[in-house]
């Protein structure tokens, strides 16, 4: 495993990290009730399981995984419901790569497609608009997933179905939005975080402005990071600064790509084809306000929710999971009953196993080093 | 899925409709740049540009260190290979609008 000292500049990463270890100090909290950071941002999650940045820090702080993997927080129902439509004979399902092996309560659309269903996958929206221009007497449906990062490429593409004309196109709508997730998470009985890493592609769309409230309302920090290794120790190092000075705050580590303002484009196109839902299903947390968006009427024809029958059943995750308690950072991936034994990355239990960004399938991938090693490891740094 | 991947801007395939052909990783695609033209940058003075492309949109335009060091990053991460694996697949049949002949 590759480290972060291993990384374009050592002696920066490790002259941060004394920097981080200093702040900790003055801030004073002990192992046993360590400053938890949460990274709301699954590329984050994937960054600092690879470079090892957690093995820098001491175990006074601690990062908690964050639930900002679309493909992870997609219950069991939603997906049951991708394979109903894709079952039907007139249906071409197209879906990103990621979606495919997330377990439904029957089936993934992966096996769905080896029984016969016709489903694609595609790199873009654009390219399932394609397949309704190139295969007239089907119905296409686009399955759309995602934050604010990818729904305004899925906004974009309902707007190109309209102009060009193309009626045999529809999107099954499962954008979520970060703000309203991020109030759950803060509104959740027991709640101990300390701050957190803003997403950094989310807010080249959103823009810095509606994490106000986290500071102002929360009174917790929120450092937008972005995603090499040194942003991450940065931005870490920028919420413990704000810590030791008593100072609530948004800010923006990652300005070479994220602008105060967001995408005003990209916004106005999310704004011009989606609204709010009164409620959106997550795995694992539940229902939460507000948190995902549908097509608006005007564009009713273009979505597959209200074209074609859509099941919508809520089903429960099965028993063995523990997907909500690891996505809520009560407990560590490890600590799932079926981690690494029922529930690998070939063979996924549960959707935190699917996606590269999902907290288990990192754990797996990086972290099954005994955890005296990693602590050896630490003492190595502190010491060098 | 939200990371996007850094390409170059080799072609301006349809100004008025904003699509364009973006080159990563020795693969060519067509993808929509309406994100990241305005009345200041318009699609023709696209051409040339670094930009951070997610799923077949440009999001943003970078400058060309900020692409090396982020494909740098992916092709760590393992990402990069599968995102233009992914390209690749979709590229063999020209996307919305383009013609790439
Ligand atoms: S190990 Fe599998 S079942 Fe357990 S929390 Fe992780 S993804 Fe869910």
């Amino acid at each position: 495993m590759k480290h972060v000292d291993e990384f374009r500049d050592p002696a920066k990463a490790r002259a941060l990290a004394a920097e981080i270890r200093q702040l900790a100090r003055q801030i004073g909290r002990g192992p046993d009730n360590p400053l938890l950071v949460m990274e709301v941002c699954g590329g984050h999650t994937h960054a600092i399981f690879r470079y090892g940045i957690q093995q820098l820090l001491p175990d006074t702080i601690e990062f908690v995984h964050g639930p900002g993997c679309p493909v992870c927080v997609l219950p069991m129902g939603r997906v049951d419901d991708c394979v109903a439509l894709a079952e039907r004979p007139e249906v071409i399902f197209t879906t990103f790569g990621d979606a495919m092996r997330v377990p439904g309560s029957r089936k993934s659309l992966l096996k769905a497609k080896a029984e016969g269903a016709d489903v694609r996958m595609v790199y873009s929206p654009l390219d399932a608009l394609q397949l309704a221009r190139d295969n007239p007497g089907r119905e296409v449906i686009f399955f759309g997933l995602g934050f604010e990062t990818t729904m305004p490429s899925t906004a974009m593409t309902v707007l190109e179905a309209k102009r060009q004309g193309i009626d045999n196109f529809s999107l099954f709508c499962n954008h979520i939005t970060i703000i309203p997730t991020i109030k759950a998470i803060l509104d959740s009985p027991g709640m101990q975080l300390d701050g957190f890493l803003g997403p950094g592609h989310v807010s080249m769309v959103i823009g810095t402005a509606p994490y106000q409230f986290i500071a102002q309302h929360y009174r917790k920090p929120l450092v937008v990071a972005g995603f090499e290794p040194l942003d991450v120790l940065q931005s870490l190092w920028m919420v413990l600064r704000q810590i030791v000075d008593g100072r609530c705050e948004i800010e923006n580590q990652y300005g070479r790509i994220v602008p105060e303002h967001g995408n005003e484009v990209a916004l106005r196109s999310v704004q011009e084809v989606f609204e709010l839902r009164e409620f959106f299903e997550w795995r694992g947390l539940g229902s939460i306000d507000h948190s995902g968006v549908r097509v608006r009427e005007a564009y009713a024809q273009y979505d597959a929710e209200r074209k074609f029958p859509v099941p919508n059943l809520k089903i429960a995750d099965p028993k063995s999971c523990q997907c909500g308690e690891v996505l809520k950072g009560a407990i560590k991936p490890r600590d799932c009953k079926v981690f690494g034994t029922a529930c690998t990355p070939q063979t996924p239990l549960g959707s935190l196993m699917v996606s590269s960004e999902g907290a288990c399938a990192a754990y797996y991938q990086y972290a099954r080093i005994d955890t005296s090693r990693l602590r050896e490891d630490r003492q190595d740094k502190v010491s060098a | 899925m939200c990371l996007g991947i850094p390409g170059r801007i080799v072609e301006i395939s349809d100004a008025a409709q904003k699509l364009a052909v973006v080159e990563v990783g020795g693969v060519r695609r067509a993808i929509n740049i309406a994100f990241i033209v305005d009345e200041a940058h318009p699609a023709q003075a696209c051409l040339g540009d670094w930009v951070l492309v997610h799923v077949g949109f440009a999001m943003s335009r970078i400058d060309e260190e900020e692409a090396a060091r982020t494909l740098e990053l992916l092709t760590q991460l393992g990402e990069a290979q599968a995102e233009i694996e992914a390209m690749r697949q979709s590229a063999a049949e020209p996307a919305v609008g383009t013609r790439l002949s």
